[in-house]
């Protein structure tokens, strides 16, 4: 018994030493780490932190350049650009999270289906998957939100849509190579139903590579579901939001009042450069071979 | 004759591949266009609709008929080349489209071109020269490309080259006021132009198309450079390399002639992917400079509601994909002759 209980701890600590490894030899995963956490901090406590409230019009005070009053300056109709900039901060995260969840599951159970059991529904999964590939996917993802009804529901489930398919295709691959695996065969033998063995022994395997997916993915969802607000689908007006705020400045910019558009445009290049890099990061902790 | 030509046969396979492909894009914008929240034909019929017109478009769409009665009528719609009436334009979608297109194809291809002359050589450089500046400008280049929003880069450059410099023309459109556009061959109007001897019209036409299309190529260099860079480096880590080398080849013609044509393949392979990062991307560059084409089409009905032209939309998109993907994997087979003597 006593072996037993020791055998786990010399792992973690070699999981964790790998992870320390790979941060102190890559600076640039512990900045995006760092950035990560300044995103769910405005996430979380931005709304009751920001020195405006973001729907306050202020007409006496608009079109301000940014100052020591208001950092990133006013908009149109006087609202505090910094204030919403960060309070947009727990929409977009919000809907790019829900999405990316929601295609993780559904994903996984297909892939789960199609790569442990094959036969007609794994021919029925890949002409699907197919099907949804063939068209360019923002463009699908307009045609579902324009089909659906123009709310953020529907840009959430539009986005989970699509990104779909990069999740049904990893986690069939992965339990479709370890359907008969040695510890698999062992699991079905010690008397373990199908779907028991799949969920507690196969479908783990995959979660590593799902992981370094999910965060690759949560920064394109994130472009996505800005760039559908940006041609007016789904958030509407007052909202403060990356991709609406974007459109709105895009107004101003011919006539020089730059700070509409590029603070939000900013916020949403770092939030999704922060996903890339931490994409990239991981993957080095899971697959140092995959490094390009 | 078929047997003969293992190469055409491969061919005929590849274009039968896609067969299915197209059957399931008709599939699914059949279902985007009856996916409606209530009655589809008040949406075909638009906002001002009387009862009398609704039902007019009930029966012409046939939806009074059963669901796969009315896929069938699609179908028969769509081989006579018909997408629907559009409501903002009162011209057919199709017609519209075909009118648009040329535009779009005009902006997208041309920031394909330049992101492939920039990618490229970036590439290869980053991959012969690693650890060198030229090879972190790459992973910079790489990394920002995916994640700048294409609309920001657009109104970025606008800022930058028309408010601050000047030297860029207002963002508005393919051409001038003060020129008249070209004769109508190829609808592309820097060819038309061309064409015509019109040189001052076609600087104008190309002024225009700078700053769409760097936006677009900036967004769509990061996955090629990142291709290529990686398809090089392993093509010069591979055996054959190290046989050229040791059989005392110059670096020029090893670089070149073994590894750079290696690395081409998988290079071609991600066009497929390119291109529909393009595609999606060039809706939102469209809309940033005003530019006439499909994508700014689609926006403008989606703000109206113009149902029929949004769906004709997704559907033509859909269907200049498959046909690209088509291309490349043909273009692929021409330019592998491993392939094609195996059918898979």
């Amino acid at each position: 018994m006593t072996e037993v209980s020791h055998q786990p701890a010399p792992k973690t600590r070699g999981n964790f030493d790998h992870i320390l490894y790979v941060l102190r030899a890559n600076p640039v995963t512990l900045i995006a780490f760092g950035m990560f956490a300044l995103l769910i901090f405005s996430a979380v406590f931005g709304p009751s932190l920001v020195p405006y409230d973001p729907l306050a019009t202020n007409a006496a005070n608009a079109l301000q350049p940014p100052s020591a009053a208001h950092w990133f300056g006013t908009d149109n109709v006087g609202r505090d650009v910094f204030s919403r900039v960060i309070v947009a901060t727990r929409l977009d995260l919000s809907i790019s999270v829900a999405a990316v969840a929601l295609s993780f599951v559904v994903g996984s159970v297909l892939g789960c289906i199609a790569g442990y059991w094959g036969g007609w529904p794994d021919i029925i999964l890949n002409r699907f998957l197919d099907t949804i590939m063939a068209f360019p996917l923002f463009v699908l993802a307009m045609g579902i939100v324009a089909a659906l009804g123009n709310t953020i529901e529907n840009i959430i489930y539009a986005t989970a849509i699509i990104n779909m398919p990069f999740y049904a295709r990893l986690v069939r691959a992965e339990v479709n190579i370890r359907r008969d695996a040695g510890f698999a065969r062992a699991a079905k033998l010690a008397g373990n139903s199908d779907i028991r063995v799949l969920a507690m022994h196969i479908f783990p395997n995959a979660l590593p590579p799902m992981m370094v997916q999910v965060s690759l993915n949560l920064g394109w969802a994130i472009l996505n579901a800005a760039g559908l607000s940006f041609i007016g689908l789904g958030v509407s007006p007052p909202t403060a939001e990356w991709g609406i705020m974007v459109a709105e400045g895009a107004n101003f910019i011919v006539s020089g009042e730059w700070w509409l558009a590029v603070f939000p445009g900013l916020w949403l290049m770092i939030a999704v450069f922060t996903f890339n890099l931490l994409g990239d990061g991981l993957r080095d902790i899971v697959d140092p071979r995959k490094r390009t | 004759m078929l047997a003969s030509s293992p190469r055409l046969r491969a061919t005929l396979l590849r274009v039968a591949q896609s067969i299915p492909v197209v059957i399931g894009v008709v599939i699914i914008s059949f279902l985007l266009t009856r996916a409606l929240p209530g009655d589809p034909a008040v949406y075909f019929a638009g906002v001002a609709a009387d009862t009398a017109s609704i039902e007019e478009t009930r029966v012409a769409m046939g939806l009074d008929k059963p669901l796969v009665q009315q896929f069938f009528i699609y179908v028969g719609n769509l081989l006579q080349g018909d997408l629907g009436q559009s409501l903002s334009s009162g011209r057919s979608v199709a017609a519209d489209l075909a009118k648009r297109l040329p535009a779009s194809l005009e902006l997208t291809l041309s920031a394909l071109i330049l992101a492939i002359v920039i990618a490229v050589p970036l590439g290869v450089l980053a991959a012969t020269r690693p650890g060198t500046w030229v090879d972190h400008l790459c992973r910079v280049v790489v990394t920002a490309g995916v994640s700048l929003p294409t609309f920001f880069t657009g109104i970025l450059l606008i800022y930058i080259f028309y408010y601050l410099l000047g030297i860029a023309p207002s963002p508005l459109g393919r051409l001038d006021f003060i020129y008249l556009d070209p004769d109508h061959v190829t609808g592309f109007y820097l060819i038309d132009a061309a064409l015509m001897g019109d040189w001052e019209t076609w600087r104008g036409a190309a002024k225009q198309l700078i700053l769409p299309a760097s936006t677009l190529a900036l967004f769509t260099l990061a996955p090629i450079a990142r291709m290529t860079r990686a398809a090089m480096l392993t093509a010069l880590s591979s055996d054959f390399i190290r046989t050229a080398r040791a059989a005392g080849l110059t670096n020029r013609t090893v670089l070149y002639r073994y590894a750079f044509r290696n690395a081409l393949l998988p290079v071609v392979t991600t066009l497929g992917m390119v291109f529909s990062f393009a595609l999606g991307a060039n809706v939102l560059v469209e809309k940033v400079f005003a530019w006439p084409g499909i994508g700014s089409y689609a926006v403008e009905a989606l703000v109206v509601s113009d149902y029929a032209a949004v769906q004709g939309f997704v559907l033509a998109m859909a269907l200049l994909f498959v046909a690209l993907n088509l291309v490349i994997d043909l273009l692929y087979t021409a330019i592998d002759p491993r392939i094609g003597f195996s059918s898979k």
